[in-house]
C-alpha cells in the first residue's frame, strides 16, 4: 500500500476515504444446536458475507459541507460510522484531520436518571471535551437549548423536544473541526429545525467541515455545496449538490 | 494533482488501548460517578442496600458454617475471619461481573460513537471498588470490636491484597468483556467462576483443612489462585492482630507463601495483558456485534 495519496478535493482534505469496502456477516445459524440441525439437513452452516460498501472513495476538503445521499440501506450511515471510527473498514483506508464530533450520537450517551447538568458534562466529555472546556461552554449550551431552570431536573422528565434540544446543543458546542451529522435534522418542530439549520450554517461559515446524511433534500440543498450519492453500496455520483439531488430523484428505487 | 502527506492524519477508531485512558481520565471519572450515582436511583433505602445485602449473606454463612458445622468453635474470632475473606471475594465478584457486562451494557455508546472502549471495564472495576467501601467500613467496625490494632505490615498486606484483587478482576473482566460482545456464553461462564470463587479460597474454612484432606501438592496448586493469596493477605491484615499465634488462631501462612504472592501478581498482570490483546482483537467488530 502506498504511503501517499493523490488529492482530489480543491482544498486540503479533512476526511479521506480511500477505496473502502465494508463487509457484514449474514449468519445462517445462531447457535451450536442450530448449526448442527442445519448441518444434518444439509443446509448452509457458515455465514455469508455481503458488502455494505464497495470500493468507496472520496475526499472532503477543509471547510466543505457535503451531503451523503442515498436510499435506505445503501450504506450512508455505514460510511459515517467509518469516518467516526465506530467501525473499521475491511479493505481500504480512512483518514481524518483534527477533532471529529458526530451528531450521529445525539443523546446516545444521555442517562435518563441523571440531571440535565450532569448529562451535559457526561456527553461533552464523551465527545472528547476536557473539564475546563465544558465549564467555559456550559452557559452557552444551556442558553442555546432554551432549557432554562429544567437543567437540574432528571432528563427522564424532559419532553422529547427538550431532550433533543439539549443533546443537539451539547454536540454543536464541541469545538470540532469536522462535524458528522446523521438524520438529526429531521426531528423536532419547524422552529427548532430552523434554528438548527441556522447554527449549522454559522458553523460552516466558521470553517467547520461537515458531512451530512439526510433524506431531506431541501435541508441539504440549503446547507451543502456538494453531494455524494451512494447507491447499491457504491458511489454513483459526486458533484454539485443540485445535480446530486437530481441524480437521486431520477434513480429508480 | 498534489499528493497528500498522510503523517498529519489520524486513522479514526485506531486507539492505543489502555494507554489512551490517561488522556480520557476526565470522562473516566464521570463514568465512575455515573455508575455510583445511578446505582440506587429510585430506591428508598439507597446505599443502605450496600450494607444490608452483604450482612444478610454473612449471617447465613456464619449460621451454617460457623454454628452448624462448628467452624466457630475451631477458629478464634471466626466472624472476623469469615467477614474479612468474604468481602474480599465479594469485591472480586462485583468487579469481575460488572466488567464482563460493561461493554454490552453500554451498547448505545459503543454503536454510535468512538471512544476507547477500555474505559467501560475500567469504570466498572473502579465502581465496584466504590461499592466495596461500605463493606470495608463494616469490616473495620467488626475488627475494632475484636480489639484490632494493626501494624504497618498488616496495613501493607491489606493494600497488597486489594491491589491483587483489583488487577485480577480487571484483567479477567477485560478478557471476558471483549469476548462477551460476540459470545454471550462467556457471561454465564463468568457466573460459574463467581459462584466458585467463595469456595475455592479459604473464606469459610482455613487453608490447614486443604492440607489435611488433600495433601501438600494440592495445597500448592490451591494457593496459586490470586484470589486465595489476596484472601490470606486480608486475614493477615485484619484477623491476625486479634488472635494468638496458636492452634485455632494464627498459625502462619501456608508454605511457600512468598512464592505464591509473586505467582499471584504475575498471573494477575498476565491476565491484564491477555485481556487487552483479546479485547483489541474483538473491538474491531464491537459496533456490529453488540
Amino acid at each position: 500500500m502506498s504511503e501517499t495519496l493523490q488529492q482530489t478535493s480543491k482544498k486540503t482534505p479533512a476526511i479521506i476515504v480511500d477505496r473502502v469496502t465494508k463487509r457484514f456477516m449474514k449468519r445462517n445459524t445462531h447457535s451450536l444446536k442450530e448449526g448442527f440441525v442445519s448441518w444434518t439437513k444439509r443446509k448452509k452452516v457458515r455465514a455469508d458475507h455481503f458488502d455494505a460498501l464497495q470500493d468507496v472513495s472520496f475526499q472532503i476538503g477543509e471547510g466543505e459541507a457535503v451531503a451523503v445521499l442515498g436510499f435506505n440501506g445503501s450504506g450512508k450511515s455505514t460510511t459515517l460510522k467509518m469516518v467516526s471510527g465506530v467501525m473499521a473498514p475491511d479493505a481500504g483506508r480512512v483518514f481524518t484531520k483534527g477533532r471529529i464530533a458526530g451528531l450521529i450520537e445525539v443523546g446516545a450517551g444521555f442517562h435518563p436518571e441523571l440531571s440535565g447538568r450532569e448529562n451535559v458534562y457526561l456527553n461533552a466529555a464523551i465527545l472528547g471535551m476536557k473539564k475546563h472546556e465544558i465549564d467555559a461552554r456550559f452557559d452557552d449550551i444551556v442558553a442555546w437549548s432554551e432549557i432554562g431552570d429544567f437543567i437540574d431536573q432528571e432528563v427522564k422528565h424532559y419532553s422529547s423536544g427538550m431532550f433533543m434540544r439539549l443533546a443537539f446543543s451539547v454536540a454543536i458546542h464541541v469545538d470540532a473541526d469536522v462535524l458528522l451529522v446523521d438524520e438529526v435534522l429531521s426531528v423536532g418542530d419547524a422552529p427548532f429545525r430552523e434554528k438548527c439549520n441556522r447554527k449549522m450554517k454559522e458553523l460552516t461559515e466558521r470553517g467547520v467541515t461537515m458531512l451530512i446524511v439526510s433524506h431531506n433534500m431541501g435541508t441539504v440543498q440549503d446547507l451543502c455545496s456538494r453531494g455524494i450519492v451512494i447507491h447499491e453500496h457504491k458511489v454513483l455520483f459526486d458533484g454539485p449538490i443540485d445535480e446530486a439531488v437530481k441524480v437521486i430523484r431520477e434513480t429508480p428505487h | 494533482m498534489t499528493s497528500i502527506d498522510l503523517s498529519e492524519y489520524d486513522v479514526p477508531g485506531r486507539g492505543r488501548g489502555l494507554a489512551d485512558v490517561v488522556r480520557w481520565r476526565y470522562l473516566l471519572t464521570l463514568l465512575i460517578r455515573k455508575g455510583t450515582a445511578t446505582r440506587y436511583r429510585n430506591s428508598v433505602l439507597g446505599w443502605t442496600w450496600s450494607y444490608v445485602k452483604p450482612l444478610v449473606q454473612f449471617f447465613i454463612y456464619f449460621a451454617v458454617m460457623g454454628v452448624i458445622f462448628g467452624m466457630d468453635r475451631g477458629t478464634d474470632n471466626y466472624p472476623l475471619y469469615l467477614f474479612a475473606g468474604f468481602i474480599t471475594v465479594q469485591f472480586f465478584n462485583e468487579a469481575f461481573g460488572n466488567a464482563t457486562s460493561s461493554v454490552v451494557g453500554n451498547k448505545a455508546l459503543v454503536k454510535k460513537i468512538y471512544l476507547p472502549r477500555e474505559l467501560f471495564p475500567i469504570a466498572a472495576t473502579a465502581g465496584a471498588f466504590v461499592h466495596f467501601l461500605p463493606q470495608l467500613a463494616i469490616l473495620l467496625v467488626v475488627a475494632f470490636v475484636y480489639g484490632w490494632v494493626p501494624g504497618i505490615l498488616n496495613v501493607g498486606a491489606i493494600v497488597l491484597g486489594l491491589l491483587i484483587i483489583a488487577i485480577i478482576a480487571f484483567g479477567l473482566g477485560l478478557l471476558f468483556a471483549g469476548i462477551n460482545v460476540r459470545f454471550r456464553d462467556i457471561e454465564n461462564f463468568g457466573e460459574v467462576i463467581r459462584q466458585l470463587a467463595t469456595w475455592a479460597s479459604p473464606v469459610l474454612y482455613t487453608w490447614q483443612l486443604i492440607e489435611e484432606h488433600l495433601g501438600d501438592v494440592m495445597l500448592y496448586v490451591y494457593m496459586c489462585n490470586p484470589i486465595t493469596v489476596a484472601v490470606e493477605l486480608m486475614h493477615y491484615g485484619f484477623w491476625k492482630p486479634t488472635v494468638a499465634e496458636q492452634s485455632g488462631g494464627w498459625e502462619g501462612f501456608a508454605p511457600h507463601f512468598g512464592e505464591h504472592v509473586g505467582i499471584a501478581i504475575l498471573i494477575s498482570l498476565a491476565f491484564v495483558v491477555i485481556g487487552q490483546l483479546t479485547f483489541r482483537r474483538f473491538e474491531r467488530t464491537f459496533a456490529q456485534d453488540v
